[in-house]
């Protein structure tokens, strides 16, 4: 036997492994279901779902009651369905995509089994998830910014708390939240200024640039939280919260209003720029210009490109987008500056960046599955589930090595991403 | 990293003691060029900083005039560094009056502001030769904290947990406990990243706020919590697994200190003297070469986690069987992060952690003595730290700020590019 059909051989070994790994992991699912939500309660008992916010705009629709035990047993028997075509043929090229239905049934069936007896606002927690993916979107966006040209930026978390304390202190200072917001994107400009200079000019390790900038942000923040807001807190550290802003009509919608369009200024921010680098990055001359030098930059070089004026160009941008995640941290949320307040949401954005194959909208994807598990904590919190709180609060940070590990074998970054680029 | 693959070490030749002590004290890859920048890195990172210090004072921005802004400046610098500098070495002043007192306090007091320094120093050593061992093989282990916590809730449970054992053999239970528990905590990472490609900086990073929850979940357990207390501390670690004194009571000063020296010639020996260091300096250099060659890169990558995360695991035994005794959330206190800077600086190799970590473990001592003088916050520690190693990371930087004519760069090690290898 050729050494080629040896190495084919194996492949196809390990694809009808994988199939059958993840076949099972259905039926384990399934099993799960019925054992753990189906069989624990009495068959009359219901959980009430709740489909509409008191504060929200929204016109108000029933309540979705379902009976928890026969929900259990029915989305368990889908699971098991599932895990035996698994099993059986596969999905192909389609597998991914029924791994995420079956965990999202696996997660429909819990939380049906936690609010047993009582009611959970549905709305509420997916309201809670796109709040909480916004922070973690915009950090996935200046990710991918710079890493489409070839820039790592693993600084996104100090950008973020740059952004965060100096948005906090200027509104604090000023009372306007638009001029703290710009304040904040500066501040997270000047670390991506930083982080080009030594990445782009001085060809530093850009990993190593940006963990150490991280470093040098956790410190600064907390020096000067102790030395300027601790004493001064009524004038540099109460800063107003922006205010939700119901857009007309569209907030008015069931569900979809409240959810996504009766949010405050920083989530319409996040979807506008959602749009304009989606189509920027894949639709101008500008964009192609970004990808080029990315993948290729010698390439682009010789085309004429300016290959390192791109670069700075998308490092900065890179870090005034962090710089508004992180104005959403103190401004956008609670109004306040604490020490390392992001708590690793830079890198949970990372994470989304890489989940989401580099693109905007899978990085808005990714994001939203953080943004759920970190969501979900709040609720479960509130409903007396027997699991550890510390169990729960752990869940964003498993969800995302559970994502970086099952992902991305899977998505490609820029052929050139953090390789210092020299001009002969 | 510039060096190229080492030559395999031949298996019968005898290695003098000598020899060793050689290699340890002057390493090749120190010159004295590279030691210019170090030190220029660091007064260009004191002068930066006291930028900040005194751009942060309202006294001296509310100054009636500048005079006297320039005055309330100098008192803001001279202190801070001042009580730095005393804190991590002590007061020349009165240390000879002190020394010559002849009363055993007055004495240790002396000598307390250097045994702080080592004892903040030894952990360090620790989270340094763990992130250089990871850098050796081309991995950029950022998950020091949570190997840390991971370290010192195994330690500490070994030792409130083992009882009527002597101390010869409860200590090194409750050490090994440590280094097992941080071994776990950077295998996952380094399967991780053998099995699924999953980039450890993002994998080490999450495992950090898992661990940290982890600590407050055991702390609210019966088996860690100290009966009596509602709030999360555990027990107290038995006086036989607790590591030794080394100067009386009076100073705090113990045995870790001498453990960490020797762990950083284990580390040593391993990576310049064994088949296995050779094969993890090799995937560092070149993974393609190396799997070439039939070194099993990923056998590699999930060795060098785990023996980075024992060592990580060890500091936070340090931490726990040396100084706290209890375990308590924070303990970690940053020591994985600066385990970092500690490498960096350190330019990854044993030697250097250990001068490193001298240097820093006298920074984070001063830092208590600063701010208990002069309420100046001891993150002002962290920003002169990152400051020194944005600086020693960018040679050219340096040499442009001070005309320096340029020689032949010895760089900060290179890590992996790029999330693909």
């Amino acid at each position: 036997m050729s050494v080629a059909a040896g190495v084919a051989g194996a492949v196809a070994r390990a694809v009808v492994v994988r199939r059958q790994i993840l076949g099972m992991f259905f039926l384990l699912v399934a099993a799960s279901i019925a054992l753990l939500f189906g069989f624990d309660v009495s068959g009359s008992t219901k959980a009430d779902f709740v489909l509409n916010l008191a504060s929200a705009q929204a016109i108000s629709i029933p309540d979705l009651v379902v009976p928890v035990r026969t929900t259990a047993f029915l989305l368990a028997a889908i699971s098991a369905f599932l895990g035996a075509v698994q099993v059986a043929r596969g999905f192909g090229r389609w597998s991914n995509v029924v791994l995420a239905i079956v965990i999202g049934l696996f997660i429909f069936s819990f939380l049906a089994w936690a609010a047993r007896d009582t009611s959970l606002s549905l709305v509420g927690m997916l309201q809670g998830t796109v709040v909480r993916a916004t922070p973690l979107t915009l950090g996935a966006f200046s990710g991918l910014l710079c890493e489409r040209s070839g820039v790592i930026n693993v600084a996104i978390e100090g950008q973020m708390l740059m952004g965060a304390f100096v948005a906090a202190m200027v509104t604090s200072a000023t009372s306007s939240a638009a001029l703290g917001m710009l304040a904040g994107m500066l501040a997270g400009g000047v670390i991506g200024l930083i982080l080009a200079v030594f990445a782009i000019r001085y060809l530093v390790d850009q990993i190593i640039v940006g963990v150490v900038l991280d470093l040098f942000c956790l410190g600064l923040t907390g020096f000067l939280y102790d030395r300027l807001m601790v004493p001064f807190q009524a004038t540099l550290n109460s800063a107003a919260v922006v205010r939700p802003l119901s857009i007309p009509l569209l907030s008015k919608i069931p569900i979809l209003g409240p959810i996504l369009f009766d949010q405050n200024v920083f989530v319409y921010l996040l979807l506008m720029l959602l749009v304009v680098i989606q189509v920027a990055l894949f639709q101008t001359r500008w964009g192609l210009r970004v990808r080029a030098v990315g993948e290729q930059p010698r390439a682009a070089d010789t085309a004429g490109i300016d290959v390192l004026r791109t670069r700075y160009i998308n490092v900065l941008l890179g870090g005034l987008v962090a710089g508004l995640a992180g104005s959403f941290f103190t401004i956008g949320a609670v109004g306040q500056f604490t020490k390392n307040m992001t708590s690793g949401r830079g890198f949970i954005s990372l994470a989304a960046m890489i989940a989401g194959g580099w693109t905007p909208l899978g990085a808005f994807g990714a994001s939203l599955v953080f943004g759920f598990a970190d969501a979900l904590q709040n609720f479960l919190s509130v409903l007396n589930v027997p699991i550890s709180s510390y169990f729960l609060l752990m869940a964003p940070y498993i969800a995302t090595i559970l994502v970086v590990a099952g992902v991305v074998g899977r998505v490609r970054p820029p052929a050139n991403d953090g390789k210092p680029y020299v001009k002969q | 990293m510039s060096e190229p693959i080492p030559p395999k070490p031949s298996q019968n030749r005898v290695v003098s003691v000598r020899d060793v002590i050689q290699r340890v004290i002057a390493p090749e890859s120190t010159t004295w060029n590279s030691v210019l920048i170090v030190v220029l890195a660091f007064f260009t990172a004191l002068v930066l900083s006291a930028i900040f210090v005194v751009g942060s004072d309202p006294n001296v921005i509310q100054a009636p005039d500048p005079l006297t802004a320039l005055n309330v400046a100098w008192l803001d610098i001279s202190g801070a560094y001042g009580g730095l500098l005393s804190g991590a070495l002590g007061n020349p002043s009165t240390f000879f009056s002190k020394v010559g007192s002849g009363n055993v306090k007055v004495v240790a007091s002396a000598f307390y502001p250097l045994s702080e320094t080592l004892v903040a120093a030894a952990p360090l050593v620790f989270t340094g030769l763990s992130v250089a061992l990871g850098f050796r093989a081309g991995l950029f282990n950022i998950g020091g904290e949570g190997q840390v916590i991971a370290g010192g809730l195994a330690a500490g449970f070994v030792g409130f947990s083992l009882h009527g054992l002597t101390g010869f053999v409860e200590l090194p239970l409750a050490l090994l406990a440590g280094f097992v528990a941080g071994a776990l905590w950077g295998f996952i990472p380094g399967l991780l990243k053998a099995r699924t490609g999953a980039h450890e900086v993002i994998t080490t990073i999450m495992l950090n706020y898992v661990a940290i929850y982890l600590t407050y979940y055991f702390l609210s357990t019966k088996a860690f919590q100290r009966p009596g207390r509602t709030d999360p501390i555990s027990k107290i670690v038995d006086s036989a697994a607790a590591l030794p004194s080394l100067a009386g009571v009076n100073l705090r000063l113990h045995a870790g200190v001498i453990l960490a020296v020797i762990v950083a010639i284990a580390v040593y020996f391993l990576l310049w003297r064994t088949t296995l260091g050779f094969e993890f300096r090799a995937v560092g250099a070149n993974p393609d070469a190396s799997r070439a060659a039939g070194i099993g890169v990923g056998r590699v990558v999930v060795l060098a986690m785990s023996l980075a995360g024992g060592l990580a695991g060890l500091a936070g035994a340090n931490i726990i069987l040396g100084v706290n005794y209890s375990v308590s959330p924070g303990f970690s206190s940053s020591l994985g992060f600066d385990g970092i800077t500690v490498a960096l600086l350190g330019r990854g190799n044993p030697a250097g952690v250990v001068a490193a970590a001298l240097l820093f473990g006298g920074l984070r001592a001063g830092a208590v003595q600063m701010q208990a003088a002069t309420s100046t916050p001891v993150d002002l520690v962290q920003v002169i730290e990152a400051l020194v190693i944005m600086f020693v990371a960018a040679p050219t930087l340096v040499r442009e700020i001070y005309h320096i004519r340029a020689q032949r760069s010895a760089g900060a090690p290179a890590v992996s590019t790029g999330w693909g290898s």
